[in-house]
């Protein structure tokens, strides 16, 4: 804990970079992952491939799958952010698949009868009853993600990695403990906000 | 919207993988402001028919046409918002309160928000609700029979010229079934709208019915009203079905209808 009193700016400025690279890796994985999960939700036979293919990218340890990113992209922001988006994809995209094949048919039938055209029944009925389960999805993802994201700090990238890694090379415990220490705090209040918002989303129970 | 005129001609549905057809071969005609009960045992095709009317199951032949219009000539999503939609399942969006889900419709048309506030009201107090006591209600907190109720009105909300309802009321209790097939009969007649009503059950069929279409296996067995359904059934499978069950109920029902409706003409 000394360390992380006698330099709470630093390790502050380096959680704020820590969130930011989550954050903008969280936003793009989203815009890959929602209408990938889309368009796989319709596809019942497409479904089970697409999921094996993300669940299997999702096995692949992390630290292998940076070593390759850097060999493409060279040191720094780069390998880990591409890291994030591409191990998001698995827990975002089974979340939509979810999330769209779990709306009560008999609305999506009452939806079509009524008149509304396909994007209207999806923005309408379809994406609203499945936001609760696409925010679960992105709650998990991103815990996920501040984790992975500490390995940042071992190829030159931001965050609290940088404290974690410069401690074991330094030897230097305390500088240890204060970016693990921040990671945590960082996943549970990024966990405890995206619960309220899950809870926030969701009908007050199910259909009637 | 004025009633429509819906007429059937030589409709064939067949499914992809099925060995037979759903709907083989169905011609009948229904007049404007006519309620017409399509009475059958379940897999006779009598849904699959119904959802030809509004596009909801393509056609593998033959012509449906709404006021002189072949159907597939027309917009699907124009067509169905011109035809209101009641099923089994009831099917209000549950993420919207009562008042949310009757104005669908007219929403989807732009009509003002005060035309829709004035119009829900209305509608609920036509289908049997308080709008002050249900207006801000989720689906979770009504009953089967309120929540059919809401049905019924998200579907008439936008003047429909047709209706469709598909086994409406085969989820709700007996009491609140004959209640809503009471109430039905009195808003179809206010409102004078086309309506189309499938169901298994031959009581409700004879409780609604201006004419019945029993149907079985895809096909149509006999179009007649209750009371020459019964004085002459066609087949041997229509006298069969119309004696299933409490038949000296439904002679006495039917008979004393028409003597009440001789008796005012």
């Amino acid at each position: 804990m000394t360390y992380l009193a006698a330099h709470p700016a630093r390790v502050a400025a380096l959680a704020a970079a820590h969130l930011e690279l989550v954050g903008v890796a969280l936003a793009v994985a989203l815009l890959i992952a929602v209408p990938l999960g889309l368009w796989a939700a319709r596809r019942r036979n497409v479904a089970p491939w697409l999921l094996g293919a993300l669940g299997a990218i999702y096995t692949i340890p992390s630290l292998a799958l940076l070593a390759v990113l850097v060999e493409w992209f060279g040191l720094g922001f780069t390998p880990i952010f591409v890291a994030l988006v591409v191990y998001a994809q698995f827990m975002l995209a089974r979340n939509v698949v979810a999330g769209i094949n779990g709306v009560d048919p008999a609305q999506v039938d009452a939806a079509r009868g009524l008149g509304m055209s396909s994007p209207q029944v999806l923005l309408r009925v379809e994406f609203p009853q499945a936001l609760p389960v696409l925010i679960g999805g992105v709650r998990i993802a991103a815990i996920a993600m501040i984790s992975i994201a500490t390995l940042g700090g071992y190829v030159g990238g931001v965050g609290l990695g940088v404290l974690i890694f410069n401690g074991l090379t330094l030897h230097q415990p305390q500088m240890i403990v204060a970016g693990s220490l921040a990671a945590c705090a960082l996943a549970i209040a990024v966990d405890a906000t995206l619960r309220l918002a899950e809870a926030k989303t969701r009908p007050s129970t199910s259909s009637g | 919207m004025k009633a429509a005129q819906i007429a059937f001609e030589s409709v064939v549905v067949r499914y992809p993988g099925a060995d037979r057809n759903a709907v083989d071969g169905v011609s009948f005609e229904l007049h404007g402001g006519e309620l017409v009960v399509l009475l059958g045992p379940s897999g006779c095709g009598k849904s699959t028919l119904l959802r030809t009317v509004n596009r909801l199951v393509p056609l593998d032949g033959g012509r449906v046409v709404v006021d002189g219009s072949d159907v597939t000539q027309l917009d699907p999503v124009e067509l169905r918002r011109s035809i209101g939609y009641v099923i089994q399942a009831v099917g209000l969006f549950a993420h919207m309160s009562v008042a949310q889900n009757v104005a669908v419709v007219p929403s989807l048309q732009g009509w003002t928000a005060p035309q829709i506030a004035r119009r829900v009201d209305e509608l609920l107090t036509l289908v049997g609700l308080d709008p002050t006591a249900y207006r801000n209600r989720r689906p979770s907190q009504l009953s089967g029979g309120e929540a059919q109720r809401v049905g019924v009105a998200r579907a008439i909300a936008a003047r429909p010229r047709a209706l469709l309802m598909d086994e409406p009321f085969g989820a709700v209790d007996v009491l609140a079934r004959t209640a809503l097939q009471r109430e039905l009969v009195r808003i179809v007649r206010e409102l004078e709208t086309t309506t189309l009503f499938v169901t298994h059950d031959v009581d409700e069929a004879f409780r609604l019915a201006d004419r019945i279409v029993v149907m079985r296996s895809g096909r149509v067995e006999q179009v007649a009203t209750p009371l020459d359904l019964f004085d002459q059934a066609a087949t041997p499978y229509v006298r069969d079905l119309v004696h299933a069950g409490d038949d000296v109920y439904r002679r006495y029902f039917v008979h004393a209808r028409e003597l009440l409706r001789t008796a005012n003409a």
